[in-house]
């Protein structure tokens, strides 16, 4: 997983709530086997006005422009305001890999949806969970600035805003370490192998069943 | 010892490790796996020379891509058709408990099959790289969906990293009326608490409502806590949990099966146990329901109408409404009973289980789908539903009543497989997502009980199943 540490990055507003994976990543390019490539299907159904098919070149299709990540002054957007609930829904980790794939680092809204959000943190995307009036605020700034930027800093655990100050946020410490380093969760929670084998063999005793 | 929730105690049995900052280390019993979510985790783990963990913790099959006919033709779309055989070829390199491919009799919805075959106990912590993870907690499970990172995190260390939740219970007490079911109980608490209601907690369900449900029954309601926003669901277990489970190809036997059972009995909230929310319905007071927008909360009994958006105060939830409005193609104050359909879909790890298809087959009896409603797809959930269905006579129901029987899948439920909505088209739908472009782009999705879905089927629109005589 790449680390993530710092960002000043320019901010596109998704001005919707319970915006759901399958809009994220529509099904039919789940079909793939592969972790890369879905960034050109982010939003999918909302960003072309055809239907997208997997495997097909998509710098022809027709855009609907008038949805936001199609607009010029969006172009190379890194930061993405969100609403409530953002990443309901189906559990497809091709959500976060789109929008990472897309070049999205950091998401800010006031809520997320818990697998989503957990499985932000396995591919180097930093969600961060801000008061519904601060999100408020950044969205009307956002969409009354031209090019808005922030600077997002994980290891202060602050945004910077273009006028100098600053908002903090929380990030669980594990998390933040995680992906400050960018450390794989399998080696970190391999160092504890002999726990894990320890609590097996006791269950094999108590609930011999569960090893049938 | 304190009083403790059904969730702690099956929390503090899988713990492994704590970190400082809370982050635990969880044991995972059972691994479900199918073709989805998996072929990047098996290959994460090739790529670091990894080995699973412990291969008899998984259960896989093949359910999101398989056609539900011509099965004789094998699988047409060949994207599809990689991501099965893929599944194949990594089940047969790493091995399972059990897998039951594309066409085995006992191949099925992941979230039917591990239930149906005992592959899914009471106390078990339960994984699966899919959302409605959530079922398998009707049977007093820990079981929730996960990402392909974490599907490969269990392989290779048979753990997951977890924060505790916080825990609400939600009690229905009193009798459901006639027609009243499962479905409609879970979609009017997602219409109380909101998609978001649930996120952070795990639910558990409980009330004299809850425990008169049958196993399938429970399984609906916990199959939709993640629409309510928590990833887990969970029901206590009592008599019929143990009576479902008995003699299950995976259950256990003999003298293990009275050690487990003695075991399982334990798995209830005490009395006194603290919750940190709770949240009360009246079964009585619940209709049927049918939902009118892009998102599970937003739904209506049978005998209400479409909300109006401008009497919505809060801008963003305003909003959404006319954007859902506007793609569902419906009028404010449209009576519900008013919306006509064209298509319907009875199936999905909600709602294809042999009581669900039995509650469609009793309005279905006798009666014929009406002209303008162009397919009424039944899909069971699994091999073994499908075999029951015909010993009881349900597929010749359905066929007689222009219904289509066809073979066990996750089908029009999220549309992988060529099951799918038209744009524009509407449908009656007894699966559990009514997100926009979910069973096919521009397709309208209702979401209701199976019985409910049949009514539909025989009026062409939206019917009150306690009014057909």
């Amino acid at each position: 997983m790449n680390p993530f540490r710092k960002l000043d990055g320019l901010v596109a507003p998704m001005d919707r709530a319970n915006v759901d994976t399958d809009a994220i990543i529509p099904k039919q390019f789940l079909k793939s086997i592969k972790r890369s490539g879905f960034g050109p299907n982010l939003f999918d159904e909302w960003r072309y006005l055809d239907v997208g098919q997997p495997g097909q070149d998509n710098t022809h299709r027709p855009r609907n422009p008038d949805f936001v990540l199609n607009q010029p002054r969006y172009q190379g957007a890194q930061i993405l305001l969100t609403r409530d609930n953002f990443g309901c829904g189906s559990s497809r980790e091709h959500a976060p890999w789109a929008l990472e794939d897309f070049g999205f680092r950091v998401l800010i809204g006031p809520s997320f949806a818990d697998i989503f959000f957990n499985n932000c943190f396995k591919n180097g995307l930093l969600p961060i969970k801000l008061d519904a009036d601060q999100v408020e605020w950044l969205f009307t700034q956002c969409l009354g600035t031209e090019g808005y930027r922030l600077s997002v800093d994980l290891e202060a655990q602050t945004i910077t805003r273009p006028d100098g100050t600053v908002i903090p946020f929380n990030v669980d410490p594990f998390r933040r370490e995680c992906l400050l380093n960018g450390w794989d969760d399998i080696g970190l929670t391999l160092r504890h192998a002999d726990k894990i084998r320890e609590y097996e063999a006791r269950r094999r005793i108590e609930q011999p069943w569960l090893f049938a | 010892m304190q009083a403790q929730t059904l969730y702690e105690k099956l929390w503090s049995s899988h713990v492994v490790h704590v970190e400082d900052d809370g982050t635990a280390l969880i044991y995972i019993d059972r691994h479900l796996v199918h073709e989805v979510t998996s072929p990047q985790a098996f290959e994460g783990l090739k790529l670091a020379g990894r080995k699973p963990w412990r291969v008899d913790s998984i259960v896989a099959t093949a359910d999101h891509n398989t056609p539900t006919d011509h099965w004789e033709q094998g699988i047409l779309d060949p994207v599809s058709r990689q991501q099965v055989e893929t599944l194949d070829s990594n089940i047969r390199e790493v091995g399972a408990l059990a897998y039951f491919p594309f066409k085995d009799e006992r191949q099925g919805i992941v979230h039917v099959i591990g239930p149906e075959n005992g592959a899914t106990l009471p106390g078990m912590t339960v994984v699966c790289g899919d959302s409605h993870t959530s079922t398998h907690g009707a049977f007093a499970c820990l079981a929730h969906g996960i990402g392909t990172s974490e599907v490969e995190h269990v392989m290779a260390t048979q753990c997951l990293l977890q924060k505790k939740s916080r825990t609400m219970l939600i009690r229905v007490e009193g009798q459901l009326g006639a027609g009243v079911t499962a479905k409609d109980v879970v979609l009017a608490i997602i219409g109380r608490i909101g998609t978001a209601g649930g996120t952070g907690y795990a639910i558990e369900f409980g009330g004299s409502a809850i425990r008169s449900l049958s196993m399938e029954g429970r399984m609906t309601i916990c199959n939709m806590a993640i629409e309510a926003g928590a990833r887990a669901g969970l029901v206590a277990v009592d008599d019929q949990t143990v009576a479902y489970l008995k003699d299950r190809p995976f259950s256990p036997k003999g003298e293990q099966w009275d050690r487990a059972v003695a075991y399982w009995r334990t798995l209830h909230s005490d009395a006194g146990a603290v919750f940190d929310s709770v949240v009360e319905l009246n079964a009585a007071e619940i209709k049927p329901q049918v939902t009118w927008g892009t998102s599970p909360e937003m739904v209506a009994p049978i005998d209400g109408i479409v909300p109006d958006p401008s009497l919505e105060k809060d801008p963003v939830k305003r909003e959404g409404m006319e954007r859902a409005l506007q793609y569902m193609g419906l009028n404010p104050r449209t009576p519900i009973k008013d919306i006509a359909i064209d298509k319907v879909f009875i199936g999905s790890c909600t709602n294809s289980r042999i009581e669900d298809l039995r509650a469609a087959a009793f309005v279905a009896r006798g009666r014929r789908k009406a002209d303008n409603v162009r397919l009424v797809l039944v899909v069971p959930g699994s091999g073994l539903v499908k075999r029951q269905a015909e010993a009881e006579g349900l597929d010749k129901i359905f066929e007689a009543a222009g219904f289509e029987w066809r073979e066990p899948g996750c089908s029009m439920c999220l549309a992988m497989n060529a099951d799918r909505l038209e744009p524009g088209e509407r449908c009656a739908s007894t699966s559990n997502r009514n997100f926009e472009g979910r069973q096919g782009a521009g397709g309208r999705t209702h979401l209701v009980s199976p019985a409910m879905a049949a009514a539909a089927a025989i009026a062409g629109r939206f019917a009150d199943v306690r009014e057909l005589a």
